[in-house]
């Protein structure tokens, strides 16, 4: 699976169609967020990044969350699932989640009743823009220009995931420090809002200084 | 199951496509046919129904004559349909009205396309867009717009390709641009022809085809040679550099493709804007071949098969006019109509809600649309509807129109009949019937059929399922210029679609257009000078902003399809106003907070969304919503002169802090939504 958030349009077909995966029990296990609409419309859409060794699994302590022979990440197990919500609490990615009234974790399985018979699971099937894709890495990779990244350090941990984040830049890897924060990034109150003059006269005397007419 | 070789989409869809299929059985669904007795609907029976719709047209008809009843119909519709909507109004009422709402829609692109080109439809396939190096985009949001175009636009990314989009907002389509001109609404011409400006004076022309496939070009460099890019940046408020770069960029590519949508069509200089970018197509000869081309991108499931046969004003089937004369003999041939019967030229929907109100319409039928929604200022449309003498609507649900109607019939969704429809790219597809229409509900061919056959029509409509009305479509659009001739249902299925003009069974289909020719008689293309005219209200000291509308991608048109759709309602619950931080600073207006926007034909309350995505001096409301919250209760109905498609998308209006705590009540408890336990 490869996530391109430069592709992605917020137009959230694949919330819509992960509800109707006949394993999903019509919940949606895909997220897609604004990252800060006042700036701009860019959207990112969240998927279970399937670690290698997934953080869920790890502090489950009735063993409930299962990694297939494929590698995938499964739903916990109905009769052995706690509600302790470890697992929620504990994914660096916010993935899992808690269904009080079924008394069960759920979070992605990369539809595993369709992408066990061959098929695309559902989010990657009707996303109209190829933000996520499905696929095997030398058939995918080659035709794009991003990155494929899979390590992730968040603060002292680094998680090496299944999925790739397409991204636009020579980083090895994804890091966040131990605040939750990407590095280089500025908090939007921190944000000098710039000053009154007109935003139009801004930008057509910035391009008067090289035009050549 | 879905068809994942299908080479259009793939499989892939939009969140109104993924949850389409919960209209189908949604419990708001029309079951029967419903009379307006004393100002309460009540359950009719077919008969009765129907004989009251004929009983009254045949009084209006006789009381004020044949042009009494007005149709107005819509693109939504498989091609059949709209082709019997068009022959139902000529042959089986014999009215001059008739009208669809791609008027509100594609007119301006097809009134350009066909004054340019001869013929009226997108050039190229898409599977051309990814051999292009440059696209130009203009004032279309197609991320949101037209999801599933945006595999072939990333596909084209992939292989190197760049991207300029002309917009006023930043929109997801537009952030991913290598170029964004963030123009002033309707500024495009002045931005094209500088445009054509720099590649003249750096020699990014084509002589050689101007020379050999064109005509009209002296005037147009003329014209184009006053719009220096300083000129131009004064105008639009894109920065020249930008203006000369993107020049660069497209003139010096070796491939390209130009494509509009509603962006700079809906306005009063709507064919203007689409003529002035074909003229940078031509100028660079940058069309008919294999990654060159120019593209109008629809707007609505059939925008494209809906402006082809005949349910349009002034249009005959297969793309023929009503005013030529052998175009009319040819038809009324076809149909075994006396040539005397066949009336003139109607008039555009915008003018004959006017004759309503003036009284010379008394009755309308409406079908695929709903005009309380999506026609330009609302309030006026209220009182045409409300001055009618009898109102026939068909519809699967009840909608903000309908409900001014005397007689409401139960029609079909998309997956209860079969017919064909034609996509943007020009491709004729089918769509196969799923499921049986629930109740009593009617397919709307047989309905509009029984209302003529009931009017004493029925020599000219003996149609027994779509396929009939097919075959007749096919005779009666041979020799046009969207010649279906050659098309059968089952060449659709084998060939996953056949692209028009198809004229014998052994043609394939003409995937790209103008390789050879342009369909004019001398077989060249026209450039038009075309003058910068600023839209028909431009923002003064009472209203010193341009309001502008559009889409959201969870919704559909006029919204009543999908408005119902928990899903979608929960994305998008209502309307907003999109307003610069600039803006909103000098207002004193914080995100979130509802404030009333104005303008000289009404007023509406919509919460502010204080976004650096659009322009400071430009506020942008989408308009799937009907009542209090209808962006349409302030648009402007002024009209293009040669498309009369209406100005939604650019008019005066100003932003008023609200200081009163008296808020109507808005959100999920709102009147026109009904949400119900289909999510």
């Amino acid at each position: 699976m490869f996530i391109d958030p430069q592709r992605c349009i917020g137009c959230r077909a694949c919330v819509a169609a992960c509800r109707e995966c006949a394993t999903h029990k019509g919940y949606s296990m895909i997220f897609v967020d604004y990252l800060e609409r006042a700036q701009t419309t860019a959207t990112m859409p969240t998927v279970c990044m399937h670690c290698v060794e997934p953080t869920c699994a790890l502090v489950c302590p009735a063993d409930a969350i299962k990694v297939s022979e494929e590698g995938v990440v499964m739903t916990a197990l109905k009769p052995r699932c706690l509600d302790c919500r470890n697992c929620v609490n504990a994914c660096p990615f916010g993935v899992p989640k808690y269904h009080t009234e079924m008394h069960l974790q759920m979070k992605c399985d990369m539809c595993f009743d369709r992408s066990s018979e061959g098929l695309k699971p559902m989010c990657a099937s009707v996303c109209p823009t190829g933000a996520i894709s499905f696929g095997r890495y030398e058939e995918i990779v080659p035709l794009r220009r991003t990155k494929p990244v899979n390590a992730h350090v968040f603060g002292n941990q680094r998680v090496e995931t299944k999925v790739y984040l397409m991204l636009p830049t020579d980083a090895d890897m994804v890091e966040v420090d131990g605040c939750g924060v990407f590095e280089g990034y500025v908090m939007p109150d921190q944000v000098q809002m710039p000053p009154l003059e007109s935003w139009i006269d801004t930008q057509v005397e910035e391009s008067d200084k090289s035009n050549e007419f | 199951m879905s068809n994942y070789d299908f080479p259009v989409n793939e499989g892939r869809l939009c969140p109104k496509g993924v949850t389409a299929y919960l209209q189908v059985h949604h419990p708001d669904r029309l079951l029967h046919p419903l009379i307006k007795r004393n100002g309460v609907f009540e359950r009719a029976t077919w008969d009765e129904a129907l004989d009251l719709v004929v009983s009254k047209f045949k009084e209006l008809q006789t009381k004020h004559g044949k042009d009494a009843i007005g149709i107005y119909s819509g693109s939504s519709l498989t091609t059949e349909k709209t082709y019997l909507m068009g022959k139902f109004a000529r042959a089986g009422l014999g009215t001059r009205y008739v009208d669809y709402n791609g008027r509100l829609c594609m007119v301006s692109a097809a009134a350009g396309n066909n004054k340019a080109f001869g013929i009226d439809r997108a050039a190229n396939p898409w599977s051309d867009i990814p051999h292009a190096e440059v696209l130009l985009i203009a004032g279309a949001n197609c991320a949101e717009t037209f999801p599933v175009l945006n595999k072939f636009l990333w596909q084209q990314r992939d292989n190197g390709g760049r991207w300029i989009i002309v917009d006023p907002r930043e929109t997801p389509t537009a952030r991913q641009g290598d170029i964004h001109w963030q123009l002033k609404p309707d500024t495009d011409v002045a931005l094209a022809n500088a445009l054509l400006h720099v590649m003249i004076k750096e020699d990014l022309t084509d002589e050689a085809f101007i020379t050999e496939r064109t005509n009209n070009w002296e005037e147009t460099k003329a014209t184009a040679l006053r719009y220096t890019p300083q000129v131009a940046a004064e105008i639009t408020g894109v920065p020249s550099e930008k203006i000369v770069q993107a020049a660069r960029l497209y003139g010096r590519a070796k491939t390209g493709i130009i494509m509009h949508a509603r962006g700079i069509e809906h306005h009063t200089n709507g064919v203007n804007n689409v003529l002035s970018y074909i003229n940078i197509v031509l100028a660079t000869g940058k069309i008919g071949k294999v990654g060159s081309g120019y593209g109008t991108i629809t707007g609505q499931g059939n925008g494209q098969g809906g402006r082809e046969h005949g349910q349009k004003a002034d249009q005959l089937p297969g793309q023929r006019s009503i005013l030529n004369p052998e175009h009319r003999k040819y038809v009324c041939e076809v149909w075994g109509l006396p040539e005397s019967e066949l009336p003139q030229a109607g008039v555009s929907v915008v003018e004959m809600f006017q004759k309503m109100r003036e009284g010379e319409i008394r009755g309308l039928l409406s079908i695929c649309n709903n005009v309380m929604v999506s026609l330009p200022d609302i309030n006026q449309i209220r009182r045409s509807l409300e001055g009618l003498d009898f109102y026939v609507c068909i519809d699967f649900f009840m909608s903000e129109s309908s409900r001014y109607a005397d007689v409401v019939l139960p029609g079909t969704t998309w997956s209860e009949d079969e017919g064909v429809t034609c996509n943007s790219e020009g491709r004729v597809v089918k769509i196969n019937k799923a499921a049986d229409p629930p109740g009593e509900a009617r397919a709307d061919w047989w309905i509009v059929q029984e209302i003529a056959r009931r009017m004493g029509r029925e020599k000219y409509f003996g149609f027994n399922n779509p396929r009939e009305i097919f075959d007749e479509m096919r005779v009666a659009s041979k020799g046009g210029n969207a010649d279906y001739y050659g098309i059968s249902y089952e060449k659709i299925e084998k060939q996953n679609g056949v692209f028009w003009p198809c004229p014998t069974e052994e043609h394939p289909g003409t995937p790209r257009l103008f390789e050879e020719r342009f369909y004019h008689p001398d077989g060249r293309a026209r450039f038009h000078a075309i003058e910068y005219n600023p839209p028909a209200e431009m923002p003064d000291e009472e209203y010193p902003l341009i309001l502008t509308s559009g889409r959201v991608v969870y919704q559909y048109l006029s919204g009543n399809q999908t408005r119902r759709i928990g899903f979608l309602v929960e994305q998008c619950p209502e309307p907003y106003v999109e307003i610069h931080p600039e803006l909103a600073m000098k207002l004193k207006i914080n995100d979130g907070e509802h404030v009333r926007v104005r303008s000289r034909r009404g007023f509406g309350i919509f919460p502010a969304l204080v976004v650096k995505t659009i322009r400071p001096d430009t506020i942008f409301i989408p308009y799937h919503w009907g009542e209090q919250l209808a962006v349409n209760q302030l648009t402007n109905p002024a009209l293009d002169p040669t498309s009369k498609i209406p100005e939604f998308k650019a008019c005066a209006a100003r932003i008023e802090k609200i200081h009163s705590r008296q808020l109507p009540i808005m959100g999920e408890k709102r009147k026109g939504v009904s949400r119900s336990k289909a999510r």
